[in-house]
């Protein structure tokens, strides 16, 4: 940036004006490199694995256009079909859970509790820990010699069981569980935000009448922060969609290939098995997975803000 | 006679209706105690275990009421524990992780805040439609840019460094940064920016006289998320760098996966502590301001 500012004022000797003309050009100047780079990252980058997923890379990257056929490699590969139902399971699950458990707590907190920041704090604190270390932890609890099977049993209960992590029909649940109570957190935070910013008087006016405080959140406070519930979904689901570490700490993808993911599944064709180009038709589908949840969004928030536009302009 | 009827009725009345509040209180602080208890187990269980002895852990378990104390995992998981053929613990990573956050959420919170300025007061014809572009950076799955990261980073010779790391997360952050300060400048009455400039003020002084006075709650939000972000994230840090170049994520996975670590729950234990140390002391002394921020970003 400094060099275009200096190349600039290099070309514009003592002009009169310069000054002037060199203050109108600064906003650009200042804004101008972000873009160019925000653009590359955006446009450039996407295309640019877009073409390779349509080339013949293999240990390098190619330019050899084949056409679709790393696709149908794709979607012929038993792992790939694990991998991508396991994203749909998996962020059903976890959105709806982390999204009803963290209503739950904010409704709880909302009741004028004591000590609210502190109950605050203590379910939103797994936000600020990382993926790997939220796995790395959960994979002892989860750990049959010394977590929480070796706990009960501790108390006589002597042919308790609870494998998640190795059995291959329920590890999903682990990584379920992990991320609601990773996520939790931030949809309470939300969502609190949201019951706070809803008009006392409007709540006042029911109670006055007489309803009952379920009637009162199901009838007025829930419908009036919906708006929230939708915001909340969509970054949620952009959470799921991109998870990676967690699986990686948590069972690495395992029992055998039980809980592969899209995002675990790119890594291991880009950098382990040397097959870049069907690694990056599956980072394309991740990025149609995306678009399929943020398009509709986007264009949801432009019906509104229009829709609200009318109603106040 | 009738009065005294009434009365009993209306004492009993409020009677039920006192029960049925403390009833309802009782409910949701036993409902509050059960998820906290739940959400604190971890914390609790690493903390515990990075101070117990490992003969002990393996005999009782993870979850259980310390018997044992000892120190030594803490030295050991900082200096001196074997990860991946390397026997330096993971101080070198912990720095790595340092040296790359610090600068890359700087540059990247005080580029946000230069083109949050920009596009929310200084807009200019097409400015709404790029700040749109900008914008889908933040869905970007980091996936997608692998393989043209591998190639810009080989092309400026910053493989394996963490200058590479930097960059892109510089650039990674830039469209968090600039969508949080730019919906907070909006906020800002354009008549202050209007008043400045007829007083001669130019972008520079506006930004510095004007701007960065008000910015510090934003400022706060956007090197919370920054730093926590790149601190914690994995992805490019294990693909871009390996050895003694990884940040600490990639080392904790490397720690908490290898086969040969599998049952050394006492180092695993304090390295993780490690790990998660910086984000979470971040978190607890800015955390309330955090929630304000993004909760207002957010819920508009």
């Amino acid at each position: 940036m400094t060099l275009i500012v200096k190349t600039l004022t290099a070309m514009e000797p003592e002009t009169p004006g310069w000054r002037a003309r060199l203050a109108a050009w600064t906003p650009f100047l200042v804004i101008a490199p972000s873009l160019i780079a925000s653009f590359v990252y955006v446009f450039v980058f996407s295309g640019w694995t877009l073409y390779i997923s349509l080339s013949d890379s293999s240990m390098l990257p190619s330019y050899r256009f084949v056409g679709i056929r790393p696709y149908i490699d794709l979607w012929s590969n038993l792992r790939w079909k694990i991998a991508y139902s396991n994203l749909f399971f998996f962020s059903g699950f976890y959105v709806v859970l982390a999204m009803l458990l963290g209503l739950a707590l904010a409704i709880a907190i909302d009741q004028r509790v004591r000590g609210e920041a502190i109950w605050r704090t203590i379910f939103l604190y797994p936000l600020a820990v990382s993926f790997v270390v939220t796995g790395a932890v959960w994979r002892w609890i989860y750990s049959p010699d010394v977590g929480i099977e070796h706990f009960v049993r501790g108390f006589g209960w002597s042919d308790f069981t609870f494998r998640l992590t190795t059995d291959r029909n329920l590890a999903i649940y682990a990584i379920i569980a992990t991320g609601v109570w990773q996520s939790s957190g931030f949809a309470m935070a939300l969502f609190l935000a949201g019951l706070r910013s809803v008009d006392p008087d409007l709540v006042k006016a029911a109670q006055i009448d007489g309803a009952s405080r379920f009637r009162i959140y199901a009838k007025i406070i829930l419908p009036t922060i919906a708006p929230i519930f939708v915001a909340v979904a969509v970054v949620l689901l952009q959470f799921a969609i991109k998870t990676f570490d967690l699986v990686v700490a948590l069972t690495n993808g395992g029992p055998g290939i039980s809980t592969t993911f899209p995002a675990n599944y790119v890594y291991d064709l880009m950098f382990q098995r040397g097959q870049i180009n069907i690694g990056a038709a599956a980072a394309v589908m991740m990025l149609l997975a995306l678009a399929v949840v943020l398009v509709p969004y986007s264009l949801w928030l432009v019906w509104r803000r229009r829709r609200e536009g009318r109603a106040y302009g | 006679m009738v009065d005294a009827a009434y009365e009993a009725e209306y004492l009993a009345a409020a009677r039920t209706e006192a029960r049925r509040y403390a009833l309802g209180r009782i409910g949701v602080y036993a409902f509050l105690t059960v998820f906290a208890i739940i959400y604190l187990l971890p914390l609790f269980v690493v903390i515990a275990n990075s101070f117990r002895q490992l003969p002990e852990i393996t005999r009782n378990g993870l979850i259980a009421f310390p018997r044992s104390f000892s120190l030594e995992a803490w030295p050991r998981a900082w200096s001196h524990f074997c990860v991946g053929g390397a026997c330096e613990g993971i101080h070198r990573n912990f720095y790595n992780s340092l040296l790359m956050t610090i600068p890359a959420t700087i540059i990247s919170s005080l580029l946000g805040a230069l083109n949050g300025y920009v596009l929310s007061k200084w807009r200019f014809r097409g400015s709404e439609v790029l700040f749109v572009c900008m914008m889908l950076g933040v869905f970007m799955p980091g996936q997608i840019a692998l393989m043209p990261w591998a190639f810009v980073l080989g092309h400026l010779h910053i493989s394996n460094t963490l200058q590479g790391l930097v960059l892109i997360h510089c650039v990674q952050g830039l469209s968090f940064t600039t969508l949080f300060c730019r919906n907070y400048y909006i906020s800002i009455p354009d008549d202050l920016v209007k008043a400045a400039r007829i007083d001669g003020a130019g972008f520079w002084r506006i930004f510095y006289k004007i701007i960065l006075p008000l910015s510090p709650p934003i400022l706060i939000v956007t090197v919370i998320w920054q730093f926590t972000g790149i601190w914690n994230e994995y992805l490019f840090g294990v693909v871009f760098t390996d050895g003694a170049q990884q940040p600490i994520t990639a080392a904790l996975v490397a720690l908490a996966t290898s086969q040969m670590n599998a049952h050394a729950y006492d180092v695993t234990g304090a390295a993780v502590l490690i790990g998660a140390a910086p984000p979470l002391l971040i978190y607890f002394l800015g955390g309330k301001y955090f929630v304000r921020g993004l909760t207002q970003g957010a819920v508009k």
